[in-house]
């Protein structure tokens, strides 16, 4: 397996947590960072360090150079069609709502509607709720069926010419599978709106192409594809950028600042207020180089096993209901419930077991009550899990069943 | 194992609380109280008669540990002065932090007590005080 050969770059994975072995599954939620990223980021502070775009010395430059060559590198990761499309931001949450505040706002006008997928992370759902409330549009709830796939009907009956924004991820934190986000992207280009694709949870698991998707922004958190926290990045098409007006101001993001007012730079800069974080970009650059070595369809491919693997093993202990409960589609994580007991109360002890999963709503409230459920617990996997720990997994579920007194 | 022993206790627990679970007719104090983390929420409705805390009810959701600690502190608190009340709380919020005397919590929280164990489980500690917290929140604000 692939894993036998990447498990060795993270230390953390060699560390035993309370005598056992750790068990990480909670890769949806944040990954761990290999070796390589973490001296990149070393590196960058001991040989590259001073602020960019503002010294005329040579370190200075060798700053801005790491900065803007993290931009290009981003830029080919997304297949985008130039560097200046790439902003950096903090994380994904930072650019989504840069686009609602910047974009949003602006656009935006009573009675027209931001069409937003139910199962969206807050992330993605409460800016536009919030710039909904300020401009007097309305949001329009996408449903998906009950194999958690948003059918051609649905999109076709709730995106139309009122639709200005549509908000949708390539693939939900807690259902788990890729949203038909191509088909939604060029429905609301044909009724003239654009599509915000929150990537978050599939840039570490698939090949994320802006250009074949479409998108008009695309967003994603450096920490979920092994990168540092504190790193974000959105991706737009450059005219809606330069149309666009700042988000935050400040510092480097001006063209000439007078008592009068203040002309702005042109994207990127306009959008990066204030000094960037160049060790973690870094970093990311890294971690993307880290990606590509590998090949995401091979690690695609191997979580997909992983995934399989642990479905099929949830099935075979019975009582446990898995959300969705059937899909053809394949699975980077998997959100389930142990029947009768609280995700909270299944999580302490599996991770007894040295198991970490994530209980809890995982930041998609409206989803869950849709679900009809109020929490539930997920397993998500990265390219350094095995089936060792899939099969650890399994008995820290069975073993929670017994200690909760459940079944045999 | 330590939390064997603690969910055996909560599970034998929460098998009494029926009694517990419904609302309280002629409340004088309703309040809710929710772990936004987790999702969890009760509503925690208590009847007082000049200073004595006659009935308590609660209704809600969540976790075996917040559910076993809320139909612990009922069956504690019930026929108690509001004052002996506040004092049995900080007691045992002072014994989920680990900072309270065993002779003492041992004493006076009888059967509440078996839920000390959780000190040793931080990420649990929000279960084990929500209807902790919304009590003391309630008695606090009565006058209000």
């Amino acid at each position: 397996m692939l894993s036998q050969y990447y498990k060795k770059d993270f230390k953390i994975l060699s560390k035993l947590e309370n005598d056992m072995r750790l068990v990480y599954l909670d890769n949806a939620a944040t990954t761990q960072k290999p070796d390589v990223v973490l001296a990149a980021v070393k590196r960058y502070y001991t040989a590259d360090n001073a602020n960019p775009h503002r010294g005329v010395y040579e370190l200075a430059m060798r700053a801005t150079d790491v900065h803007e060559n993290a931009r290009s590198v981003i830029a080919a990761f997304l297949n985008a069609e130039r560097a200046e499309e790439i902003i950096f931001t903090r994380n994904a949450t930072e650019a989504l709502n840069l686009v609602a505040y910047s974009y949003g706002l602006a656009n935006l006008k009573t009675d027209d509607e931001i069409a937003v997928a139910i199962s969206e992370h807050h992330s993605n759902l409460v800016p536009w709720q919030r710039v909904a409330e300020a401009t007097g549009a309305k949001i329009v709830y996408l449903y998906p069926n009950e194999q958690g796939e948003y059918t051609e009907e649905e999109l076709t009956s709730k995106i139309g010419k009122s639709t200005k924004i549509l908000a949708m991820a390539h693939v939900s934190n807690v259902l788990g599978i890729e949203n038909p986000v191509k088909f939604a992207t060029r429905l609301v280009h044909q009724n003239g709106g654009i599509a915000v694709i929150d990537c978050a949870q599939s840039v570490a698991h698939m090949k994320v192409d802006v250009r074949d998707i479409d998108a008009d922004f695309v967003a994603f958190s450096g920490h979920k594809i092994y990168a540092p926290m504190g790193i974000g990045v959105l991706y737009g098409k450059y005219d809606l950028l330069d149309a666009m007006p700042p988000f935050l101001s400040g510092g480097d993001m001006i063209s000439h600042v007078h008592e009068s007012g203040t002309t702005y730079a042109k994207p990127p800069r306009k959008f990066e207020a204030g000094t960037c974080n160049l060790g973690d970009e870094a970093g990311l650059v890294e971690a993307i180089r880290y990606v590509e070595r590998i090949d995401i369809d091979k690690i695609r491919e191997h979580e997909t096993e992983l995934c399989k693997k642990a479905l099929e093993g949830l099935n075979s202990l019975g009582g446990i209901d898995i959300y969705p409960s059937v899909s053809s589609k394949s699975r980077s994580l998997i959100s389930f419930n142990i029947r009768g007991v609280h995700p909270h109360d299944a999580a302490t002890i599996m991770d007894s077991y040295g198991v970490c999963v994530r209980a809890g709503h995982h930041c998609a409230e409206p989803l869950m009550e849709r679900l009809g459920i109020g929490s539930c617990l997920r397993a998500s996997f990265a390219i350094y899990n095995d089936m060792e720990d899939v099969d650890i997994f399994i008995r820290s579920v069975e073993q929670t069943r017994k200690v909760m007194g459940i079944g045999s | 194992m330590d939390l064997n022993n603690l969910y055996s206790q909560i599970i034998t627990e929460n098998s009494r609380a029926a009694h517990n679970r419904r609302p309280v007719p002629g409340a004088t104090l309703s309040l809710e109280g929710n772990n936004p983390s987790c999702g969890d929420d009760i509503v925690l409705q208590v009847k007082i008669e000049n200073g004595i805390i006659e009935d308590l009810g609660f209704v809600g959701t969540g976790c075996a540990i917040s559910q076993a600690s809320a139909s612990l502190m009922i069956d504690l608190i019930k026929g108690k002065t509001v004052e002996e009340a506040k004092s049995l709380v900080d007691l045992y919020l002072r014994m989920i932090k680990g900072e309270a005397d065993e002779k003492e919590y041992i004493d006076r929280l009888e059967d509440c007590s078996a839920l000390a164990g959780v000190s040793k489980v931080p990420a649990r500690v929000k279960c084990a005080v929500l209807a902790w917290h919304t009590l003391e929140d309630a008695l606090n604000n009565q006058n209000v």
